[in-house]
């Protein structure tokens, strides 16, 4: 039976933070920093994690498309739940439905593509498509390496029986107890140990080793590889790489560090979603993941591919970015200084976890009502329709809004009210069939500003923090229209 | 059909505290300010009262819950107290409660007070709470000023008009409530401002900045009501009574129905009608004599104006501009200050809209007060949002008008 990517997508948050001003401003300290300062490294947003990228990817992965899924992987070393299934969030997000095994797949910067195999060996024994959806929003010490290299972003890839876009040819994994960094657990930041030793011991010895071991499999030559994803950061080493095995250099695909920087474990999928943006028919493609021990997969493009498009894709991310050159902005959002929040920060935002269960299908998924009797749409569902000439009594139809096109009647831009990121844009926002809510409005630029009449939609976001109890609120916000406003 | 409240209720006496930062007085020492002031004026003994309405909003930031505050606070005789909360327009509220109460005739004589104690918070603007359970989860991360605020961007968006004008009568409203609030002693602002500095000031919620803003208060103030028939027996003449009390409250369709454009207040439209018919007045613009109108914001004030049909839509802006509602204009608006100077202790701001009504109809409004005979007064208490709210319009006039 053959299997194949079936669907693929990506996600990268609009700020993109200035590597020249991290380094400026640790110059003092590491004026080293300098050379690693080129380019721009993605910087989620306050509301931005884990789980959010992920969600956002697999919109970007699905569009449209309704599927029966058998189930949704979600790969990441920085889950925003330890214990409350993060897979099963972005399953809500969503709404795929119950019937569906959803995993949550961590613990090593190979998890994304961990992940894309434990989804294809599921699906090769008979199952349904499963969704892997991959994301990272790693914390870096000020003046860290990390800090400079990597970036926050999530890429999604829908696995399904038959070739799809991209055949699966095999896949290997390898497990070594090689410590190249690690985390703890309860620390916040990883440990890393000598990058000469991690280059000559990890990288060029244990990735040979599983990528001539899915060529192998498949029986194919490397010389024959047309894109190889190498997610690491370190320089120079995806080229040594392609060298030793006799990969083309033309092969070696760009590791995004000048426009986004590596996406920890979830970067191994968003090379793999850009590389298919970027293939043909025929291609081969090699993507492996790193990280105690390696994974390699083989992938050959099908004439599928000139049939797909994912929404943005990682290549429509790239060009979506908003240069920030606030290096304390990125301080603050990642809690690396402690900032003088006021007392309107101190109020208590505890969940009610009945609350939340019952109402999870309006405020996780933006489900609404449409009354069956006169056809209005609105936001909340209610027993009573809202239109003044019906009325009719438990009467609506569950309506979905994540996707529809709205624009704004009315909004603020209001330095009062406590925000993160002040000051909070929100207003009444107004969908095109029906329905509209008063909502927060998240990715504002503030040089443009808002407009009544300009085009909105929903994306999924974190609404509020509960810093007292490690909870954190999900909902969908609105959010300019980039595409509609002609951007 | 009802016949409505007109000339069956008359007010006693009234009283109002000094709103302000009144830093060394809890809310029962406010209570019994206000409360002094209208047993005085009213001429009756504190047990001739047969029941109370008391109106806070923010209770959980000074006296807690109930009607035991109020009873306590004035030792009243083991009446009836009925705590009544209903956004910002509470104070009308108790008013309305103690009106309807003797209008049925259940009680001869009914007191409404209301008060709120604001400025034991730790900041300015109105405290920062939760809007329930559900709501916390959906309803956007919105203060006061910046869901009033979106009025301006979708008035704008309506009439053309250029957001700079929008910007410029407002800050006359402004300016025109600090003149007003300095000839007040009991107001909480009683500087005067230029319209150069209210359109220089630091924005708090675009496109309102500081000097758009009501500050919070704290404060209260009382009526004590009774039929025109009792208060002649107890000798007074010249009666105010109430002519009209109307409220309308929001069912969401302004917030979730598409036919509601965010540049008007559907419940003032509503509640304005209905308290004109009751009144029976046919041409507000040229009857109404004073209007006190809950000013929150400059912008509110604004568009008000045209939800009680004396400004015609979209021509707020030139009636503001030209000096209209200016305490020499046709139509004084906020003579007293309004929420903006005076203040707004919230249970308190809609009594004390109808205490500057009951002292101008009698002419003991001392500096501030209007020369031409003040026959029809009108208060407008508001509570919420634009988007969802309650609204409560009151007329008071001399009686038999």
């Amino acid at each position: 039976m053959s299997i194949g990517i079936q669907s693929f997508g990506g996600y990268i948050p609009r700020l993109r933070l200035d590597r020249g001003s991290i380094a400026s401003a640790h110059a003092w300290f590491n004026p080293g920093l300098k050379g690693l300062g080129a380019g721009e490294r993605a910087m989620a947003n306050w509301d931005e994690d884990s789980i959010t990228m992920a969600v956002e990817a697999a919109r970007d992965c699905l569009g449209a498309a309704s599927i029966d899924l058998g189930g949704i992987y979600m790969g990441s070393t920085t889950m925003p739940f330890q214990d409350r299934q993060n897979a099963g969030i972005v399953a809500q997000a969503l709404l795929l439905g119950k019937n569906l095994l959803t995993l949550d797949i961590t613990g090593s910067q190979r998890a994304g593509t961990s992940a894309l195999i434990a989804a294809c060996q599921v699906v090769m024994g008979g199952r349904k498509p499963i969704l892997v959806a991959a994301a990272e929003k790693r914390r870096a010490r000020a003046a860290s390496i990390i800090e400079m290299t990597t970036g926050d972003a999530g890429a999604a890839v829908l696995v399904g029986e038959g070739d799809g876009v991209a055949k699966l040819l095999g896949s290997h994994s390898t497990a070594v107890d090689f410590i190249d960094h690690y985390r703890g657990q309860d620390q916040v930041y990883d440990y890393t140990w000598e990058e000469r030793w991690v280059r000559d011991e990890g990288y060029m010895k244990l990735v040979p080793e599983a990528c001539e071991a899915v060529l192998k499999k498949a029986n194919i030559a490397a010389h024959d590889i047309k894109a190889f994803c190498f997610p690491a950061a370190m320089r120079r080493v995806a080229n040594t790489l392609a060298k030793k095995m006799d990969i083309p250099e033309e092969a070696i695909r760009d590791n995004l560090q000048l426009k986004c920087g590596e996406a920890g474990a979830a970067h191994g999928l968003v090379m793999l979603v850009h590389a298919l943006e970027d293939s043909s028919c025929g291609d081969i493609i090699l993507v492996t993941g790193f990280g105690q021990g390696c994974d390699a997969l083989l992938f050959q493009v099908t004439d599928a591919i000139t049939h797909f498009n994912p929404v943005n894709g990682i290549s429509g991310h790239l060009l979506m970015g908003r240069n920030e050159t606030n290096y304390n902005r990125y301080l603050a959002h990642n809690e690396m200084i402690e900032m003088e929040r006021g007392l309107r920060a101190e109020m208590d935002k505890q969940t009610g976890m009945t609350t939340l269960y019952r109402n999870k299908d309006m405020i996780m998924s933006a489900v609404g009502g449409k009354c069956s009797e006169c056809g209005t749409v609105q936001f909340p569902k209610a027993g009573v329709c809202v239109n003044p000439n019906c009325g009719a009594v438990n009467a609506q139809e569950d309506y979905r809004f994540v996707g529809a096109r709205a624009q704004l009647n009315s909004y603020t831009a209001d330095r009062l009210t406590y925000s993160p990121d002040p000051p909070a844009y929100y207003g009444m926002v107004q969908f095109d069939e029906g329905g509209r809510v008063m909502t927060d409005i998240t990715d504002v630029d503030p040089e443009i500003g808002l407009e009544v009449g300009m085009p909105m939609k929903l994306t999924f976001r974190i609404k509020d923090y509960d810093t007292r109890r490690g909870f954190r609120r999900y909902y969908w916000k609105a959010t300019p229209d980039k595409k509609s406003n002609g951007e | 059909m009802a016949a409505g409240i007109s000339d069956k209720v008359t007010i006693l006496g009234m009283g109002c505290s000094k709103f302000g930062e009144r830093w060394n007085e809890n809310a029962e020492n406010l209570m019994l300010e206000a409360f002094t002031e209208a047993l005085e004026d009213s001429g009756i003994g504190k047990d001739q009262i047969e029941a109370a309405w008391f109106s806070t909003a923010i209770e959980e930031q000074h006296v807690g819950k109930s009607g035991l505050p109020l009873s306590m606070a004035l030792r009243l005789p083991y009446i009836p107290v009925t705590r009544v909360e209903n956004y910002c327009a509470s104070g009308s509220e108790a008013f309305r409660g103690a009106v309807y109460a003797v209008a049925s005739g259940a009680c001869d004589i009914a007191l409404a007070l209301g008060v709120e104690k604001l400025k034991d918070t730790g900041y300015g603007g109105l405290p920062q709470r939760s809007r329930g359970s559900v709501n916390d989860q959906f309803w956007a991360n919105a203060s006061a000023p910046g869901s009033f605020a979106q009025l301006a961007s979708a008035y704008q968006a309506k009439h053309g008009i250029p957001p700079e004008d929008i910007k410029r009568a407002m800050a006359h409203i402004s300016v025109k409530s600090h003149d007003n609030g300095s000839k007040n002693p009991k107001a909480h602002l009683r500087n005067k401002i230029d319209i150069d500095r209210v359109l220089k000031a630091p924005i708090i919620a675009e496109p309102l900045g500081l000097f758009d803003c009501c500050g919070v208060s704290d404060g209260a103030a009382c009526a004590v009501v009774t039929t025109p028939e009792i208060a002649r027996s107890l000798g007074k003449t010249d009666l105010i009574t109430v002519k009209a009390l109307q409220l309308s409250v929001s069912n969401g369709m302004e917030a979730q129905h598409n036919s509601w454009d965010g540049s008007y207040f559907m419940t003032t439209r509503k509640a304005s009608e209905r308290a004109y018919k009751e009144a029976g007045i046919s041409n507000p613009r040229e009857q109404i004599s004073l209007i006190e109108v809950h000013d929150c914001f400059s912008v509110t004030e604004l568009v008000t104006m045209e939800d009680l049909y004396i400004s015609p839509e979209g021509g707020a802006v030139k009636d503001v501009l030209d000096g209209f509602y200016d305490s020499t204009g046709e139509l004084p608006c906020q003579i007293d200050g309004g929420l903006k100077c005076f203040g707004h202790p919230i249970g308190a701001s809609g009594l004390r809209m109808i205490y500057e009504m009951y002292l101008q109809m009698q002419g003991r409004a001392g500096e501030r007060q209007r020369d031409d005979n003040p026959v029809f007064g009108l208060t407008h208490n508001l509570g919420g949002f634009p988007h969802q709210n309650v609204c409560s319009v009151t007329i008071i006039g001399k009686e038999g008008a």
